[in-house]
């Protein structure tokens, strides 16, 4: 099976959709003959031309707004906002326009597009190239919201993304790009093709969206994360020797409530880890639906690491970043609990 | 070319938006109605401004090079646009920039030493340690902050343009964007705004011919230039060879009087190269073609007005060596002291308790608990 990077997976992920179904187009800022500012979309203007494949002006509403009338008129379109940063243009389209398309026309017209952002930070982008806005899209109707952590799912994610018949928000953390990133940003950086993620099978796959997948089975407590933060949590458990089991939500809405109960209820404690700020995060909705539904099977308050409620610093990156010592700190705090 | 009144109707100015306004010939000579009423002592303030500008960007981008700092952006070729407009304006007025004016930095006098702590990221950084390389704020220099988020700060200035204008106060804003980045909603929601209220507001497009990797057309087009967006907003628009600093100054301030004279927005074309990369993130390669600065017909703007310094009889090669060899020391002696506080590579960086100041006036409960969390 090849290894490939994240980058490598999801433009593999265009490769496939586009050749197998000639409705799908690919555009957005230096998209086309370039390739993308992160080169997922390289390759694709040569191989299917340029009216599949195309650059666009500087105007994410522009570029999300004609993807819908595209939509409308029977084409898929997978469209690339260069940073997440960079949706807020976009998000009167995306919100008001594309998710809500189905239910206002009673089917009549829908919208069967894909967003695609880079994401998270890690990278020293400062405010502007970090964010992680994700809880602006779970928490509105109509919208599926996938966060990837690793080459395998996103290139499986991605393909039923744009074979999905409804808008798809498909957020890229770029810190893991390149590799599975552990938090410790002084150490080297492991490349995919060390790990069995990076393994991509040819040709097409998808993961179904609304699934999520065990990262690592353990029974002191349950992990409930995506993204990065993925890794990160492997990394905590595995230095201060806890049994934890990671679950990588990797759909945010539809969510996987089945494979969340299941193990919070095996554990009976439960952590929720992501990178974007804490206040109104998609943590709180987790930590609600574990209240919920496992309310009798906690033996610890749920407890919340995510980024602090500030916007994402250059210089202090890695104190805002919930790295290995603050998962595992908290991990060591919900064992005693 | 004809310099109209400062009140012509916009209808007799609309030609301009397909011509272009130069002042140096090929020889260095300063000819025709726009020669701005600038002394040799200007002229060589003007010069030393853009070869500030070019040393500090050469020295920044090897400090990057050497693994001091995370990220930059050069201006190099576009030095003029900003150095000769901030000298056309006055004290008091207000930029609203993109990332590639550092010239109105420097041509403000603003501390080199300062902005290479925000580029440092160092415990000297003015603004912390929170923002990005390059993007400055100096409300004292008449500098807003610069956002990563492109096209924002175009309707911003032309609100603080009104403002000016309601509080009855003389003082301008300026306006500035990339041509590429004009493609987004707020360049076309700013000169609704301007053009409806008639704000004093001089609205720059720097069509350096490039948006990273994508060439200008595909911002502009069908239109036959980008002044062309004036014209259905009844906006004055000229072009202006933007490598000629005499004509950078000289439009500015056609632009700055009409501003001031309450006549309402005008909008400036510049027509220059993005020289260099995009970025310290960027390669040019794969997507540029060879030699095209070579081929860009509007020659370099150092080298245009160091030539006509020296036709005026003004400047030569000595003055000029050792006027870069001042500038040279000057940006190494800053660089050394700005390296002392640390840098974001060094790790001497703002302590992280300062990350939650500023998110409020004041700091609210939630943000004192995470405060107290985070030195743990
Ligand atoms: C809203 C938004 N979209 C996209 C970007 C990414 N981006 C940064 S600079 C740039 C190109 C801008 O080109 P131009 O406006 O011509 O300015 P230049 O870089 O040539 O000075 C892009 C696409 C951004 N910063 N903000
Ligand atoms: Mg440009």
């Amino acid at each position: 099976m090849p290894s490939m990077t994240m980058v490598e997976a999801i433009r593999d992920a265009h490769m496939v959709a586009m050749e197998g179904d000639d409705r799908v187009v690919v555009f957005g800022e230096d998209v086309g003959f370039f390739g993308g500012v992160f080169r997922c979309t390289q390759g694709l203007q040569e191989r299917f031309g340029d009216h599949r494949c195309f650059d666009a002006p500087i105007n994410e509403s522009a570029i999300v707004g004609a993807a819908i009338g595209m939509a409308a008129y029977g084409l898929r379109p997978c469209v690339e906002m260069q940073f997440a940063d960079y949706m807020y243009p976009a998000y009167d389209q995306i919100v008001s326009e594309a998710a809500r398309l189905r239910h206002r026309s009673a089917g009549d017209f829908t919208a069967p597009i894909v967003v695609r952002m880079p994401s998270g930070g890690g990278i020293f982008g400062g405010q502007t190239h970090s964010q992680s806005p994700e809880a602006l899209f779970t928490h509105v109707a109509g919208l599926k919201t996938v966060v990837v952590s690793n080459p395998y799912d996103a290139k499986g994610l991605l393909i039923a993304a744009i074979e999905d018949d409804d808008p798809v928000i498909f957020l890229e953390p770029k810190r893991v790009y390149n590799g599975p990133f552990d938090g410790h940003h002084d150490r080297p950086v492991v490349p995919w093709s060390k790990h069995p993620l990076g393994d991509v099978p040819e040709g097409h796959y998808t993961v179904p969206l609304g699934e999520a997948r065990v990262h690592r089975a353990g029974s002191d407590l349950t992990v409930l994360t995506y993204g990065t933060l993925v890794h990160v949590a492997q990394t905590a458990a595995e230095e201060r020797g806890v049994d934890a089991e990671i679950i990588d939500l990797r759909t945010l809405v539809p969510l996987d409530v089945d494979a969340i109960v299941e193990s919070v209820a095996k554990t009976g404690r439960c952590i929720v880890l992501h990178e974007a700020t804490l206040t109104s995060g998609f943590g709180a909705e987790l930590s609600a639906t574990v209240q919920e539904r496992c309310f009798y099977h906690l033996e610890a308050p749920i407890t919340r690491v995510c980024g602090w409620d500030t916007p994402y610093p250059h210089a202090l990156e890695w104190s805002y970043f919930p790295g290995p010592d603050r998962v595992g700190r908290a991990m060591e705090e919900v064992l005693a609990a | 070319m004809k310099k109209p009144e400062l009140d012509e109707k916009v209808e007799r100015v609309a030609l301009m938006r397909k011509q272009l306004v130069r002042v140096l010939d090929d020889d260095g000579q300063a000819v025709g109605e726009w020669v701005p009423d600038l002394s040799v002592d200007d002229k060589i303030a003007g010069l030393r401004d853009m070869m500030t500008v070019r040393t500090f960007d050469a020295r920044m981008l090897r400090a990057h090079r050497q693994g001091k700092i995370s990220f930059y952006m050069q201006a190099l070729g576009e030095e003029a646009i900003a150095c000769g407009q901030q000298r056309a304006l006055r004290p008091g007025d207000m930029h609203f920039p993109t990332y590639r004016q550092q010239g109105l930095l420097i041509a403000a006098g603003y501390p080199i030493v300062q902005m290479m702590n925000q580029i440092l990221s160092n415990e000297e950084d003015p603004l912390k340690g929170r923002q990005l390389p390059v993007l400055y704020s100096a409300k004292s220099h008449g500098f807003f902050s610069i956002s990563g988020n492109l096209a924002t700060q175009y309707p911003q200035a032309v609100g603080w343009a009104m403002a000016s204008a309601m509080r009855g106060d003389t003082a301008i804003a300026s306006a500035w964007i990339g041509e590429g980045a004009s493609a987004e909603n707020d360049f076309h929601a700013a000169l609704v705004m301007a053009s409806t209220y008639q704000a004093p507001v001089i609205l720059n497009i720097v069509n350096n011919h490039w948006a990273i990797s994508t060439p200008e057309d595909f911002a502009r087009g069908a239109s036959a230039t980008f002044a062309d967006r004036g014209y259905g907003f009844s906006i004055p628009a000229i072009r202006v060879d933007g490598n000629d600093y005499l004509a950078t100054y000289a439009a500015s301030q056609w632009a700055a009087e009409r501003a001031r004279a309450n006549l309402g927005p005008t909008l400036l074309e510049w027509i220059t190269l993005r020289r260099g990369a995009h970025s310290t993130s960027d390669d040019p390669s794969v997507y540029r073609p060879d030699h095209e600065s070579e081929q860009f017909p509007l020659a370099d703007p150092i080298d245009r007005l160091r030539q006509h310094l020296t036709a005026l009889g003004a400047w030569d090669d000595d003055r000029h060596e050792s006027l870069q060899r001042e500038i040279t020391a000057e940006i190494e002696t800053a660089l050394a002291e700005a390296d002392s506080h640390g840098s974001v590579k060094s790790g001497a960086v703002p302590g992280p308790a300062t990350m939650f100041d500023d998110v409020f006036a004041e700091l609210p409960r939630h943000l004192r608990e995470q405060r107290g969390q985070v030195g743990e």
